[in-house]
């Protein structure tokens, strides 16, 4: 189980001939994800990793029946992949490309009203769901199978996240990383309703950072819907106002999205929150363990 | 991206937007000559630096007379300015921006911005100009007004109009304030902004709404497609290192502390910043080397690092995905060969490839303290500072 992707996800990878697209459709398949067909156009007929190149994605979709793929086209072109595969009614595009201009994202979100397609990133490392299906860029050693589910605005954060899971013996259901940038597909919310229905995830860790308003929302929602205990972090605490702390979404202004506030509404909406990102598995074990899920989620 | 107030009217020109007539000077002679050519009774002299709150620091002036021009232009020239947005240590003038006065009837504020919230363009608006837009969102929100606008038809006139009303515009004025809005809304998209404040927007005695000040951001990622803005840039507003580490498409922001951070990816550069705060340590920058480094990003990232003073350790702290350890390692080896290392260097390694890395700092036979997590490495470089 887990969210979004598993063992059965049929995926197409858009910008396939890409250096960067090239090494993860290598480490994807090695990791078993069911990687069926690339796109580039005036790549047509060709091959990366023995997966058949198409020049468009609905050539690629008629071919193989794939629902998913995965966006590594360069910035400027990555908002008309992303639109490609709407068109395509793909039930899930993936958009790992980091430095879109965001009113292309602006003008994407408005396309995609309506329509079929769920979006995740761009500027995220992807969805993996532990021993089943990878489709993005983390590192996939560091996943275990089990029962947590992971989501987070930062790439690295959840690699630490996961790391100190897995280290413990704690696997995970799925992680999912809807990145970095201050408009993007698939929120907090949305993944944290996903993880509420799937009977496998017992509990969620969700990973924020300063700027924006999206860890409040998500944190008032917890409180209202989520039937599994949610542990939580924010990364900037220490950032300066004013100034973009690499990620486009992440910057303080006029006084919104400080760190402080989302950890005081995250712990009153009853999240427990990490002190540092450190402990973020040791938060959550001590969670479980007061919850009486601990035994169930120990996954050796 | 930011630029200055003259550069951002200039813009605004472009787009039908009326802003008072005005001319650029670095020196005072240049001042004196603009005032000239501009002949009007009342002339205005304007510090022009990348910060607000110039007004309350002494850098924008009245002058009735050419001579009291090269007064004010003698004064506010090589000043530093210390604002609300400057820091302590101010920010020196270079450029003036020489522009004719007006006869102000009333000041309002317009602002568009992204909202994240409904992932649209928000144009705001309030009668309460002139002052910060922040103030009056905290004490009076009942008087800003805003228009969520939708990519595909833009700015729609009625909007424009009920925005006009709502900040009550005079009715005469209605029309030539659309117009005003409309030219804004359409700079913002065109020119890739990611802020476009006007404040104060200003009604005149002779009828006409002008943009008294224009303060315009950019979207850096947007860039690459808006070539004549990227001209505006101007180094001098800008820190070094951070004008450095932008060659190499590095991500990095100066800090006061005296620890050195270099990290892949932002959430956990950020979080290594709070960490090793949380153990009583100075963070002296934010470092996302990012997700492709090469070993030659890694050693300039690292270079920059060590070019600032304060610094008296350095903490490496990577998580291999797409950026492999044995890179970094490699990137921190040439680093220290190039310009030396007589710091303490925190080594914390994970992820692809971190056999062959750690084995390239073990093999280089220089002084690395490795550690096995982030809060080891953190507890340890404090120490070491200390």
């Amino acid at each position: 189980m887990g969210v979004y992707v598993n063992k059965d996800t049929k995926v197409i990878v858009q910008g396939i001939t890409g250096g960067t697209a090239r090494f993860h459709t290598k480490q994807m398949l090695e990791y078993g994800t069911k990687i069926v067909g690339g796109v580039t156009p005036k790549k047509g007929g060709t091959e990366v990793e023995g997966v058949p190149v198409f020049n468009t994605l609905q050539e690629a979709v008629d071919a193989t029946g794939a629902t998913v793929s995965v966006i590594y086209v360069p910035a400027p072109f990555a908002a008309d992949a992303i639109i490609e595969a709407v068109d395509a009614e793909l039930d899930l595009a993936i958009c790992i490309t980091e430095h879109i201009p965001v009113l292309d994202m602006v003008k994407v979100k408005r396309y995609m009203e309506g329509k079929k397609t769920r979006l995740i990133g761009p500027n995220c490392p992807g969805v993996i769901t532990a021993d089943e299906c990878k489709v993005g860029i983390m590192p996939g050693y560091i996943h275990k199978k089990g029962h947590i589910g992971v989501v987070s605005r930062s790439g690295t954060l959840t690699y630490e996240a996961v790391h100190q899971l897995t280290q413990a013996g704690y696997g995970q259901t799925s992680a999912v990383g809807i990145g970095g940038d201050p408009v993007n597909g698939t929120n907090f919310i949305d993944v944290l309703s996903a993880f509420n229905e799937d009977p496998e995830t017992e509990a969620v860790i969700m990973i924020g950072e300063i700027g924006g308003t999206a860890e409040e929302e998500a944190a008032q929602w917890v409180k209202a819907n989520m039937k599994k205990p949610v542990v939580g972090f924010i990364g900037g605490a220490t950032a300066p106002p004013g100034k973009r702390m690499g990620h486009a979404g992440a910057i303080i202004s006029g006084g919104k999205g400080t760190a402080d506030e989302k950890i005081r509404v995250m712990k009153e909406c009853g999240i427990a929150v990490a002190d540092t990102p450190a402990v973020i598995g040791e938060t959550m074990i001590k969670v479980l363990q007061d919850t009486g899920l601990a035994e169930k989620c120990k996954t050796h | 991206m930011n630029i200055h107030e003259y550069q951002g009217k200039e813009v605004l020109r472009e787009f039908g937007v009326k802003v008072p007539n005005g001319h650029v000077a670095y020196t005072v002679d240049e001042a004196v000559q603009a005032a000239e050519k501009l002949g009007t009774a009342v002339t205005v002299v304007k510090a022009q630096i990348h910060a607000g709150g110039r007004g309350k620091a002494g850098g924008v002036k009245v002058a009735k007379s050419l001579e009291e021009v090269r007064t004010y232009a003698e004064e506010i020239l090589g000043k530093t300015l210390v604002t609300h947005q400057t820091g302590p240590e101010g920010k020196e003038v270079k450029r003036l921006l020489i522009e004719e006065g007006c006869d102000i009837q009333k000041e309002y504020y317009v602002g568009v911005v992204l909202d994240r919230a409904t992932s649209r363009v928000v144009m705001m608006a309030s009668e309460e100009g002139g002052t910060e837009i922040e103030e009056v969102a905290e004490k009076t929100p009942e008087k800003i007004f805003k228009e969520v606008i939708d990519p595909v038809v833009g700015l729609a006139p009625y909007q424009a109009r009920r925005l006009a009303f709502n900040i009550n515009i005079p009715n005469e004025l209605i029309s030539k304030a659309v117009g005003f809005m409309t030219g804004l809304y359409q700079a913002f998209v065109e020119k890739d902004c990611s802020i476009a404040e006007i404040n104060p927007l200003v009604t005149t005695g002779d009828g006409e709404v002008l943009a008294l000040d224009a303060k315009l951001n950019f979207d850096d990622n947007a860039l690459y497609r808006q070539k004549a803005i990227t001209e505006l840039r101007d180094l001098d507003e800008e820190d070094e290192k951070e004008i450095e580490a932008s060659k190499y498409d590095l991500s990095y922001v100066a800090l006061d502390g005296n620890i050195g951070c270099m990290v892949n990816g932002a959430g956990l550069a950020m979080s290594t910043m709070d960490i090793i705060k949380y153990f009583g340590g100075e963070p002296a920058n934010f470092l996302d080397v990012g997700g492709g480094a090469t070993a030659e990003k890694v050693t300039e990232a690292f270079k920059i690092i060590l070019s600032d003073p304060n610094v008296k350790g350095i903490f490496v702290n990577i998580f291999g995905g797409i950026m492999k350890c044995d890179v970094i390692a490699q990137g921190v080896v040439e680093a220290t060969k190039q310009v030396g290392l007589e710091i303490p260097l925190v080594v914390r390694l994970e992820g692809t490839n971190v056999d062959l890395g750690k084995e390239i700092l073990n093999e280089s036979g220089l002084n690395i303290t490795s550690a096995d997590s982030m809060a080891d490495g953190a507890q340890k470089i404090v120490s070491m500072v200390k």
